[in-house]
């Protein structure tokens, strides 16, 4: 590993100042940063610590929604009562996501900047246009069963590896920033880029923007997660969903739908969304809809299978919540 | 380098390192605390759980110098009905992730008793599933995984349900 400084402010600003400085990089819980600071892939030459800050609080909102501190523990955020009984899609969606151990340190603010586990991306000796532009993609006519489907270019296919942020889509959830400029609100779908001609540009951050809280809107209803894996715990997902439904007299009133695993960051399904709105709350609606939101996917041969997985795991998803509404 | 302290297994250390080292490089080569092993390096088996102030960790993807100030429980300072149980299940056979594994069933049943669910739980106790579910972030490549959730279920359907 590089050698680097360490730093560890007390205070936001100071935060923000040491983070705007080149070569700076923000640590969390650092289950992200310091693997692929050991691999060679991040070299920064200041590492901020900012787990001295205060933002590990869980609060209410006046409007019933809630705010999360950026550095709350993805295993104490999964835990959270509110969280468990309005949110329980997130509190799923965090319990599903690596290990007992890694959810005890990985913080909020780094589970949304947590950067892709596309095999290319963590073998230097690959070619690979998001860790070294202008080098090409060895995962397009490569080991591509882990890429995404949905949203890629020619240039990256990489999947966004998040389970949270996949939850949080889905419930509306808006990222608070500190940047040298102030302070500013970005709603989550808005946070990550697609990759286009620039993989290597993951976010609409610059330097210095620290993530201080995320904010959760009044939950809507009924929620749910679901996750497919090569293995039944501890792996990332092939194909995950995160869904919200609210049915009232056989008609879907709310529908909340984001996918994780198929595209470059968290998937809002928002085509899928408009079909089912004010329609039936039916089986065949929802593969309409999933076959719809899909219909935009390019495959490569390693991951075609995820269009069909990706549309089961959607209408399985959305009985299920079908299901719970009706026994209610 | 930066002298930073931490409590090992009961005793107070202090040390001078870089801010690359981690935590479970600081154990090993410094300290000489072997207990927790280096499967992986990169935070995918295990092997190197320890308890930082009382909570499981992967000692591997954390920096020494993040920890600074903290207690740190190793295998070397467990004293758990566990260890007992783990010999009578036959939950090892080289032994090289038994150290990660008991550091890690420790702070699963704390995690357990203070009502930290899972992603299988719905009721009826810290059974075989949850078990399995709460324990896989630790890998064992002898397969011992049957009398490892064996020792666990003894030692937890005790004192755990
Ligand atoms: C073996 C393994 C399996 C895993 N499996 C899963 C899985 O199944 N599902 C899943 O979702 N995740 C999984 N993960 C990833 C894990 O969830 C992330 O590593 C973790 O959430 C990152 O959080 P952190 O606090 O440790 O981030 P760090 O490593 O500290 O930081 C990650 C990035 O975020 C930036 N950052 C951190 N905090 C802030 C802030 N407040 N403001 C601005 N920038 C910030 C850092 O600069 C860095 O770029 C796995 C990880 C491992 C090692
Ligand atoms: S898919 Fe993206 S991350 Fe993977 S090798 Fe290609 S450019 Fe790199
Ligand atoms: S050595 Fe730390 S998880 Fe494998
Ligand atoms: S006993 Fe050999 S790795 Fe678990």
């Amino acid at each position: 590993m590089k050698p680097f400084a360490y730093v560890k402010p007390v205070d936001i600003g100071a935060a923000v100042a040491a983070g705007a400085a080149p070569g700076a990089k923000f640590l969390g819980g650092g289950t992200n940063l310091v693997d692929l600071m050991r691999e060679g892939i991040e070299q920064p030459d200041t590492v901020v610590d900012v787990t001295g800050l205060p933002l590990s609080a869980v609060d209410d909102l006046p409007n019933g929604g809630l705010r999360i501190g950026a550095l709350v523990r993805n295993s104490d955020l999964a835990a959270d009562r509110r969280v468990r009984a309005r949110y329980p899609v997130l509190s799923q969606a965090l319990l599903s996501g690596a290990s007992g151990q890694l959810r005890n340190m990985a913080t909020v603010g780094g589970n949304l900047l947590q950067r892709t586990r596309c095999p290319y991306f963590y073998d230097e000796a690959s070619a690979c246009n998001k860790r070294d532009p202008g080098s090409g993609c060895d995962a397009l006519d490569g080991f591509n069963r882990s890429c995404a489907i949905l949203g890629v270019s020619d240039d990256c296919i990489a999947a966004h590896p998040s389970d949270m942020c996949v939850a949080l889509t889905a419930l509306d959830a808006v990222v608070e920033v500190t940047g040298t400029g102030g302070t500013r609100r970005i709603p989550l779908t808005e946070l990550h880029r697609l990759p286009g001609q620039t993989p290597h540009i993951e976010t609409d951050l610059a330097p210095g923007d620290l993530i201080t809280a995320v904010e959760l809107p009044t939950a809507t209803g009924n929620s749910a997660y679901r996750k497919v894996r090569d293995r039944a715990s501890y792996a990332f997902a092939l194909v995950s969903v995160a869904a919200g439904l609210q049915i009232e007299n056989g008609a879907v009133t709310d529908i909340r739908l984001a996918l994780g695993g198929v595209a470059p960051k968290p998937w809002r399904a928002r085509q899928a969304e408009q079909l089912l709105a004010g329609g039936p709350a039916d089986e065949a609606a929802f593969r309409r809809a999933a076959q719809a939101e899909l219909a935009s996917a390019a495959v490569r041969p390693g991951n075609a299978f995820k269009v069909a997985l990706a549309t089961n795991t959607i209408v399985a998803t959305l009985r299920e919540l079908s299901n719970e509404g009706t026994r209610r | 380098m930066t002298l930073i302290r931490m409590n090992v297994n009961g005793s107070a250390k202090s040390l001078e390192i870089e801010p690359r080292v981690s935590l479970l490089d600081a154990l090993r080569e410094r300290l000489g605390v072997t207990g927790p092993k280096k499967g992986c390096d990169q935070g995918a088996c295990g092997a190197c759980t320890v308890l930082a102030d009382g909570r499981r960790i992967n000692a591997c993807l954390a920096l020494a110098i993040q920890y600074d100030g903290c207690q740190i429980t190793t295998i070397e300072g467990v004293d758990h009905p566990l260890q007992e149980a783990f010999v009578r299940h036959d939950g090892f056979q080289c032994g090289y992730c038994t150290p990660g594994q008991i550091c890690s069933a420790i702070g699963m049943l704390s995690e357990y008793e203070a009502g930290m669910p899972s992603a299988v739980t719905d009721s009826g106790g810290l059974g075989e599933a949850e078990i399995r579910e709460r324990m896989s972030g630790n890998v064992c490549r002898c397969g011992a995984y049957n009398g490892i959730v064996g020792a666990i279920m003894d030692v937890a359907g005790s004192d755990a349900r």
